[in-house]
């Protein structure tokens, strides 16, 4: 590695996979209740499962992200890091925080843990995705100032590229739309279009920054391609992504109050929004193509394809299934959704954190790329993992189709569960998807321990 | 992408299109807000709805349920769910959950809520099904 305090990123992207780990068997447990409704009822309900998947989730990829960026910006500013101290005082902080918040959704009833964390002093907690208790978001809060904070003085003192800078926006963009998450107004309403400025404008706006970024800086490691070609796609992709995904936020204001309109706004923009996936996908495959050496870390290259290519498909196709309004009417709120929520989050945050490890990771321990029996192991894991969620995903989209037909779009509506029960073959089918994809995730650890001695140097 | 078309003419394209379009959302979301009064019914909040919405986080509904679309999707949506069970049938619902679940059967936790909290639960479900959501579900099986 070429700075020393890049090292600091060895902590988050461990932290990273083990969080991750934690989010695919609360998966399976999930699927499984899916099915066997009554499996571990009511130890852990599905509701509590639910939560600490999706938020192990959030979790791993802002540690990703963190890990990912104390990586790439002493190297792309061409100087220390402004204080590993820092950096490593609020990993720390942010893994306690975050342990002890999964210790609390699994040992007390939640609204025991509203009560005890102060939800009475600001009642934020209950919200899809932003269930965390006050402290807990309060301590994101400050773990990301701080961070920021770090970084942004880094780049000050350096070098300022490109690439830095789209990263900083997207970060700096993802602490100040966090801030969203403490409005809880009582008007149903406007909590919900409040909620969508962090949800929304986090997935499909700022985080996207973070991914060209990360992309961009592995491709012109990994293929030597000019910095001047990489950075000018890269501002193309995050013009487009901005310039379709701010105004997409319309998709969600179709049905919770807010004026028509937004069935117009929004079908419109964020039928546009495949177009910076499929750049992005364009991008990687082009710089691969054109590339000026030959990086000996074939699995981060793979990575960063199949990252685009999986982004595109889960976050641009899926999400353009399901987006247009009339179509959305009877899609809303199904296992459409949560189909393309699958493949979205693996295809473009899961792979990218992914890819950023891979690559910087046998730097971090000291060679260029791994041995090529555990590039074998990795790229194996690669594969399944990606076939497991297009599996995943098809499944849902088979059990989504079906629930609207069955549900909604018949002359005879059925009731929600009935509906449920007739699409059970599906989320069986989805759940041995799912058991695939943990088989992917063991090999991918398992990559890691193999070929350590038969290495090349740095 | 050919050499007449440099990096600094793509940074600029970013920022200004950038800017324009956060621009063209807060104007948009400064109209649905001068809109939403006549849509989002706040006139009839009520101290009852107020504590019923919290009642309904503290909980996590939402964890397991949809509301107007939102949320999770292994139980029944309720923005309207007292149009398919009314009031009395939707409190009667809740009150009956056993302790220990259905046997191999999805099942809701038995929350224990008082008289009053029910009261709340369901003035607030009904309250949001008397939001404008352009005539969201398609039907009432939601």
């Amino acid at each position: 590695m070429q700075f020393k305090s890049q090292a600091v990123a060895k902590p988050y992207f461990i932290a990273a996979i083990g969080l991750f780990v934690g989010q695919i068997l609360f998966g399976l447990i999930l699927g499984l209740q899916y099915v066997l409704g009554d499996f571990l009822f009511p130890a852990i309900p599905f509701n509590v499962a639910r939560m600490v998947h999706t938020n192990l989730l959030i979790v791993w990829l802002l540690f990703g992200f963190m890990g990912g960026a104390y990586y790439m910006i002493p190297e792309e500013s061409e100087t220390e890091l402004f204080s590993p101290k820092l950096a490593l005082a609020l990993f720390w902080i942010f893994l306690v925080a975050g342990a002890l918040t999964i210790v609390g959704y699994l040992a007390v009833p939640y609204a025991t843990l509203a009560e005890l964390t102060g939800n009475n002093l600001l009642e934020t907690m209950g919200r899809e995705f932003l269930e965390q208790p006050l402290p807990t978001k309060l301590g994101i809060v400050v773990v990301a100032l701080g961070f920021l904070f770090n970084l942004t003085l880094t780049v000050l003192k350096g070098k300022k590229t490109s690439i830095s800078l789209v990263l900083l926006l997207g970060l700096w963009g993802l602490a100040v739309f966090f801030l969203f998450s403490f409005y809880n107004p009582v008007n149903v309403v406007l909590d919900k279009f409040f909620w969508w400025w962090t949800v929304h404008l986090w997935v499909e706006g700022v985080w996207e920054l973070i991914l060209g970024s990360f992309l961009a800086f592995v491709l012109i490691k990994t293929t030597g391609v000019d910095r001047e070609v990489i950075e000018k796609w890269l501002y193309v992709i995050v013009t487009l992504t901005l310039i379709t995904g701010i105004i997409g936020t319309g998709h969600h204001y179709f049905w919770i109050g807010t004026p028509e309109y937004w069935q117009w706004w929004g079908s419109i923009f964020s039928a546009l929004e495949p177009i910076p996936f499929f750049a992005m996908t364009v991008f990687a495959f082009n710089m691969v193509n054109r590339r000026r050496r030959e990086h000996p870390n074939k699995a981060a290259v793979l990575w960063a394809l199949g990252t685009g290519v999986m982004a595109f498909l889960g976050a641009g196709v899926w999400g353009f299934l399901h987006t247009l309004a009339p179509v959305n009417y009877y899609t809303h709120g199904t296992q459409i959704t949560a189909a393309h929520g699958h493949m979205a989050f693996y295809g473009a945050y899961a792979m990218v954190n992914l890819m950023m490890i891979s690559y910087a990771m046998p730097i971090l321990r000291g060679r260029a790329a791994n041995s090529n029996k555990s590039q074998v192991l990795e790229m194996w894991s690669f594969w399944l993992m990606t076939v497991a969620m297009v599996f995943i995903t098809l499944f849902l989209t088979a059990a989504g189709i079906l629930q609207v037909w069955l549900q909604r779009a018949s002359d005879t509506p059925l009731p929600f569960m009935v509906a449920q029960e007739k699409i059970a073959l599906f989320y069986w089918m989805r759940e041995w998807a799912g058991v695939a994809f943990l088989v992917g995730l063991v090999i991918y650890i398992l990559s890691f321990f193999v070929g350590g001695q038969e290495e090349k140097a740095a | 992408m050919s050499g007449a078309f440099t990096k600094s003419m793509a940074r600029n394209i970013f920022y200004g299109g950038t800017v324009f379009f956060f621009l063209l959302f807060l104007a948009l979301s400064f109209d649905t807000h001068s809109q939403l009064p006549k849509r989002d019914m706040r006139a009839n909040i009520t101290p009852q709805i107020a504590e019923g919405k919290k009642l309904w986080e503290v909980n996590n509904c939402i964890g397991c349920h949809t509301l107007m679309g939102e949320g999770a999707y292994f139980a029944p949506e309720l923005g309207n769910v007292v149009v398919r069970y009314g009031d009395e049938g939707t409190k009667a619902f809740i009150q009956a959950r056993p302790k220990d679940g259905i046997p191999g059967r999805r099942s809701m936790p038995q929350f224990n809520f008082t008289d009053e909290q029910l009261d709340a639960i369901v003035a607030f479900l009904k309250h949001v099904n008397s939001i404008n959501d352009a005539n969201w579900p398609p039907n009432d099986q939601g």
